[in-house]
């Protein structure tokens, strides 16, 4: 009886569904053997990530290279697989920094409101206008180059992005009455806000993280495809673009176009996941 | 001093809009004896909800004060102690069913964390119990907010103060979001309540046969003064105030003329000089 009303209810059309559910499938199938992978990589990687091998130079995917080999004859399934670890913590490290400073500079701010809010407010205008690989490449200058640099330097210019989307997000949950029930209870507003608010802004806050994890993804491989972030020789795929690089102008595109489809894969995927879990995230306390 | 519940004297408070002031509450006094009802009547803008607040403590009075069963109620609680024990007081059921609950959290969870910040016997039995006195059933308690009708979520609500045992509940427009058969049952409930637990009310509406329902004596506000005030159906049947005048002939019932209603408010206006 229920079933049988919400299933006419959820009125999406049924082979729009289908093929969503498709997607969704493949995305993350696909990000559990990347991340498998990632884990595993010494044991399902079938070379080692810097196992050179002049006699097999800029081979196309196929043979004993499943995807083909570089300048160097270095396999890069294998170099793909041993880099994905660092081309995946790196987006993570930096979005859980940056989230863990935005959320609660976003929530202060719309509680407190004030001269917080104030300077907020002129941090993100700054930020906005600023370009942020140019910011990036500014703190790289001072404290030097390195993924962990890199990192930080992303985690500060996405910080204030996530304070103002929390700022925003928390201002309309904070107008809801059932908050003015809580402090009518006598729930103090430290409490109120770790407690209560935040997680009741996570479903739309996780869809926003996922793009935003995409988007850390990408400017990570781009700093290191500079050679700002992750330094030779690790495999990072932003790195290994860059190293195929080279090869390109004699026409061997393997090598940067293996990475470059990995990273472009996973940002989808991530999005694909990341917006219906946050659907659902959202269906389950949602009226 | 007295036995009165609740004291309020000389309450003040003003709101900044704009470049002027609006005085939303100018100088209120009542007071409500134990298991009393006090109704809070008046149209829209009056200051009813801002009294309502300033009791609770979610908004600071200007000036005046507020005593619970003799204990003065500090303007801004400062400190988890001085919260709780206002809390423990007074609590609110707010208008919007819908908003009012937490929508993350089952009843259950609702209830028992209310009573464990008050240091309270919680648990799966106290809540079964304050379903029962709502007048929900225990497998409520498992339900989210989403789930239950407006009116079950008004009982949870009430259960959700009552899990607080305060010596006193404010009620602003708590049954002005629901139907007319659904009110009549909040309403019950409401003497129920009163009844059984001798906490007293105030009962905030723009309602004037609803605050008949639930009242002993009734406030009549008019931009943030007291018109009128006295037993319920006195003010009701035979009120004294021109503005309580007014406001008793603008409620729609038999005959009832809007251009009528319209002209009456013009002659009220013109006598109080506005
Ligand atoms: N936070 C506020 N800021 C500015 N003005 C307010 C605020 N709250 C209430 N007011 C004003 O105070 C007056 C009384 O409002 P309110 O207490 O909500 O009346 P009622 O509940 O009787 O409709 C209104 O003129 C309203 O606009
Ligand atoms: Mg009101």
């Amino acid at each position: 009886m229920s079933s049988l009303s919400t299933s006419t209810l959820a009125s999406t059309p049924v082979i729009g569904r289908k093929k969503r559910d498709v997607a969704y499938l493949v995305s993350l199938g696909f990000l559990i053997v990347v991340v498998a992978a990632a884990l595993l990589a010494p044991w399902v990687a079938p070379y080692a990530a810097n196992a050179v091998d002049f006699t097999a130079i800029w081979q196309a995917p196929g043979g004993a290279h499943l995807l083909g080999t570089d300048q160097v004859g270095q396999d890069l399934f294998s170099r793909l697989i041993h880099g994905a670890r660092e081309s995946l913590l790196g987006p993570l490290a930096l979005l859980a920094l940056a989230t863990v400073f935005g959320v609660t500079i976003g929530t202060v701010a719309a509680w407190n409101g004030g001269w917080i809010d104030v300077v907020l407010a002129r941090i993100t205008d700054v930020m906005f206008a600023f370009p942020g690989l140019l910011f990036v490449v500014l703190v790289i200058a001072v404290f030097g180059k390195g993924p962990a640099t890199a990192i930080v330097a992303l985690a500060l210019a996405y910080a204030p992005v996530i304070a103002k989307f929390t700022r925003s997000l928390a201002l309309a949950e904070m107008a809801r009455p059932y908050v003015d029930a809580y402090r009518v209870q006598g729930v103090g507003g430290f409490f109120l806000c770790v407690r209560y608010i935040i997680p009741n802004l996570t479903p739309p806050l996780l869809g926003y993280l996922v793009v935003l994890f995409g988007e850390g993804l990408m400017s990570l491989a781009t700093l290191s495809f500079l050679g700002f972030g992750a330094q030779p020789p690790s495999s990072e795929w932003g790195l290994m673009v860059q190293e195929g690089q080279s090869g390109i102008i004699q026409g061997h595109i393997w090598p940067t176009l293996v990475p470059g489809a990995a990273i472009a894969a996973v940002v989808v995927a991530v999005n694909v996941v990341g917006v219906r879990l946050s659907d659902r995230l959202n269906s389950r306390f949602e009226r | 001093m007295t036995g009165h519940v609740l004291e309020v004297a000389g309450l003040q408070k003003a709101f900044r809009v704009g470049a002027g002031n609006v005085v939303a509450c100018n100088n209120v006094s009542f007071v409500i004896p134990p298991g009393g009802s006090m109704g809070l009547v008046g149209e829209s803008g009056s200051g009813k909800s801002t009294i309502a607040r300033m009791l609770v403590g979610l908004e600071a009075p200007d000036a005046g004060s507020i005593h619970v069963r003799g204990r003065q109620l500090g303007t801004r609680e400062r400190g988890r102690a001085a919260r709780l024990r206002r809390a423990k007081e007074i609590q609110m059921v707010f208008q919007d069913p819908y908003g009012s609950l937490d929508r993350r959290l089952t009843v259950a969870q609702c209830l028992d964390q209310a009573m464990k910040l008050h240091g309270l016997t919680s648990g799966a039995a106290r809540v079964a119990e304050l379903l029962d006195q709502v007048g929900l059933l225990a497998k409520h308690g498992d339900s989210k907010p989403h789930q239950l009708s407006g009116g079950q979520r008004q009982r949870v609500a009430i259960a959700r103060c009552l899990a607080i045992e305060p010596s006193v509940m404010v009620l602003d427009e708590a049954v002005s979001a629901l139907d007319v058969s659904v009110q009549a049952q909040i309403l019950a409930l409401l003497n129920e309540i009163r009844a059984s637990s001798g906490i007293a009310l105030l009962f905030v509406s723009h309602d004037l046969a609803v605050v008949s329902e639930v009242t002993d004596d009734v406030l009549v506000m008019y931009r943030g003064s007291i018109m009128e005030q006295g037993p319920t159906g006195r003010v009701l049947n035979a009120p004294e105030h021109s503005y309580s005048k007014l406001l008793i002939s603008s409620m729609p019932g038999p005959g009832w003329d809007p251009k009528d209603v319209l002209q009456r408010r013009a002659a009220f206006l013109e006598e109080v000089g506005v």
